[in-house]
């Protein structure tokens, strides 16, 4: 059966929280609404579970690869053209050290971005998405559910039974 | 800290996000005078490319002048941008909130003018490509990764990316309330650099993380550049710099000036931004006392480099320092220096009253960048110019009018830069005033119950 969303707005973190109250007394759990809101709150707010993310392995990740590139440029290009300048050996290792520190944190600030955009599940095609309202950046709380049509009633009366200052159904 | 003002989201969006939306006075006429010192520059450069370097006042054997006192100057003030917002990060220090997305911004104005001054130093600039890529693939020859002058733009280009990957990852909740307060084309752009944000918890988990990951790995950068910058002189043989000392010594001085820059930067803010909700005498203290300690660092290096010096007992390097003592005009440029780096702010600074003062705290920022611009040139020009044993080799540098409305038009073009940005994106976080909002008192939020935050006592405090 399709799933279908229904979205439940709150004036404030109290009522959003009574609404997501309601939504798990009528059986729906936390990975069957998503909760939105337009600045942090402590987790754990609205009842809802946030599941690891793997930031930190791209951040290493990033510094591994940033290191052994740095590695092989300078020893490459030095052993490519050898030319000895003021006496200093061709491969210096102190030297070299200072490039490979640079190209190792550079790649890694990369893919700790790379990491926070992918984790974060941007960017989303068609943006916000349908049942997203602005509202939610004036410091309203939006409840997200999307469960099977057969359920969608529970979920808006859960939700208006909440609180909510408006329910809005997915457009057809 | 003292109370913050009560301010609900709306209100929040708009005091911060009123300059994105309206073209208000003040803002014009903050931004001409930038403008106006910015042409005068471009006007400078393009006659400097058209007639070429001799109408500097660089000649041999000070090959280096204003612009590179200029780069240094511009990568130092970039330094404490960051630092002070990864430090106050790291620490969670609750009055980063309004200081961080300014600094950073900073950060990356002031490396890119930096940035700008050794392309004019090179006198034909579009040779500049050369020496950027490898020079010529099919005789195999590579910049040499053993010269300070590859270390410095690498370097600086990491900083540069990790500094605008920073800024940008922490604007994207506050494109989406722009995307959502706007109507057509804008909302379409800042639709598309907000890339879906919807605030969800796992997205808000990130961004804290981001903030604090993101800061431990660019505080080692922010150490390793200057560092570096200072190596370009350490590394060399000319006596002075060729000094130990160098690297502690320009990383200290660039968070005194950089700091200095934020201070400056925040008053600024909030009389063209009308901010006084959210930077208040709090702030200033707070950097204020935090200046006490990096400029007394500051002086230790600044007397540490002349027992360096007088220690070798080396006659070239007395000679350089007895140069920068007792030579005019290097004489009063280091009284100058000191004065106003040290002995003038640091008394007003230990009193509680001037630390809460904005406009003094203002004035007293500007003259401890005044000193420490005169102090790059300090240590830059009477080292490269001192007397050689051959005579025809003896000259003094005496900077051009071209040369000097070039280092003028750098601030114009920093501070038309932030201006600019600010005309495009909020300079204080809003989220993150948002976020400071909920965090205002101890309160059962939804199902927990959280903290409310340190604040400090209201006591008049000793000093």
């Amino acid at each position: 059966m399709a799933n279908q969303s229904v979205l439940g707005l709150y004036e404030n973190a109290d009522t959003a929280a009574e609404g997501a109250r309601n939504l798990r007394a009528a059986g729906f759990t936390s990975d069957d609404y998503e909760v939105m809101t337009g600045n942090p709150y402590p987790e754990g707010a609205f009842g809802e579970h946030v599941k690891k993310n793997k930031l930190f392995r791209f951040s290493l990740f990033g510094g591994f690869i940033g290191f052994i590139t740095a590695f092989l440029f300078v020893f490459a290009t030095q052993t490519a053209f050898p030319l000895v300048t003021g006496g200093k050996p061709i491969l210096a290792i102190p030297a070299s050290m200072i490039i490979m520190y640079e190209f190792t944190l550079l790649v890694a600030m990369i893919f700790t971005v790379i990491g926070v955009i992918f984790e974060s599940r941007l960017p989303r095609p068609g943006g916000a998405g349908p049942l997203y309202d602005a509202r939610i950046t004036l410091g309203y709380i939006g409840l997200l559910v999307t469960v099977d049509q057969e359920r969608i009633g529970n979920a808006q009366q859960a939700l208006q039974s909440g609180g909510a200052e408006e329910v809005i159904n997915e457009p057809a | 800290m003292q109370d913050r003002p009560v301010l609900t989201a709306s209100q929040i969006n708009d005091e911060l996000l009123w300059p994105v939306f309206e073209l208000r006075r003040r803002h014009v006429l903050a931004f001409l005078p930038p403008f106006i010192l910015v042409m005068a520059g471009a006007v400078a450069v393009t006659i400097l490319i058209w007639q070429g370097l001799w109408i500097t006042g660089l000649q041999r054997p000070a090959f280096w002048g204003f612009f590179i006192v200029n780069f240094v100057f511009w990568i130092g003030v970039s330094h404490a941008g960051t630092m002070i917002s990864s430090i106050l990060r790291l620490t969670q220090a609750e009055w980063k909130r309004p200081i961080t997305r300014a600094a950073e911004v900073m950060t990356v104005f002031a490396l890119v003018t930096s940035l700008i001054h050794p392309v004019i130093h090179a006198g034909r600039p579009w040779r500049i490509i050369y020496w950027l890529l490898p020079y010529d693939f099919t005789r195999g020859i590579w910049p040499d990764v053993r010269s300070p002058l590859v270390w410095d733009p690498v370097a600086i280009t990491t900083y540069l990316t990790g500094s605008i990957l920073f800024v940008f990852t922490a604007l994207i909740p506050d494109f989406a309330i722009i995307r959502d307060q706007s109507t057509g084309m804008r909302r379409t752009i800042y639709g598309a650099l907000a890339m879906g944000w919807r605030g969800t918890p796992r997205q808000w988990q990130l961004q804290g993380i981001f903030g604090i990951l993101m800061s431990a790995l660019i505080l080692p950068v922010f150490v390793s550049v200057h560092s570096i910058v200072s190596w370009d002189f350490a590394a060399s043989v000319v006596p002075a710099w060729h000094v130990t000392v160098y690297a502690p010594y320009f990383v200290i001085g660039a968070v005194h000036s950089g700091v200095s820059m934020v201070l400056t930067l925040m008053a600024f803010m909030r009389w063209i931004f009308k901010l006084e909700n959210f930077i208040w005498e709090d702030h200033f203290d707070a950097v204020g006392r935090l200046l006490i300690f990096i400029a007394t660092a500051w002086l230790f290096f600044f007397f540490l480099d002349f027992a360096f010096s007088f220690y070798t007992r080396e006659e070239q390097e007395i000679a350089v320092m007895e140069r920068r003592l007792l030579e005019w005009p290097f004489n009063a440029i280091t009284i100058i220096m000191v004065m106003t780096s040290y002995v003038i702010p640091i008394p007003l600074w230990l009193n509680r009253k001037v630390r809460r003062n904005i406009a003094l705290m203002f004035w007293t920022s500007i003259l401890v960048n005044i000193g420490m611009w005169l102090e790059r040139f300090f240590l830059i020009i009477p080292a490269i110019e001192r007397k050689q044993e051959l005579t025809f080799l003896w000259a003094n540098y005496v900077p051009s009018l071209t040369e000097s409305v070039i280092v003028l038009a750098s601030f114009g073009m920093v501070a038309m830069l932030l201006i600019i940005f600010a005309k495009l994106v909020p300079l204080v976080p809003a989220w993150e005033q948002k976020e400071g909002q909920v965090f205002r008192s101890e309160v059962q939020i939804g199902e927990v119950t959280v903290p409310a935050i340190v604040r400090e006592s209201e006591e008049p405090r000793a000093w």
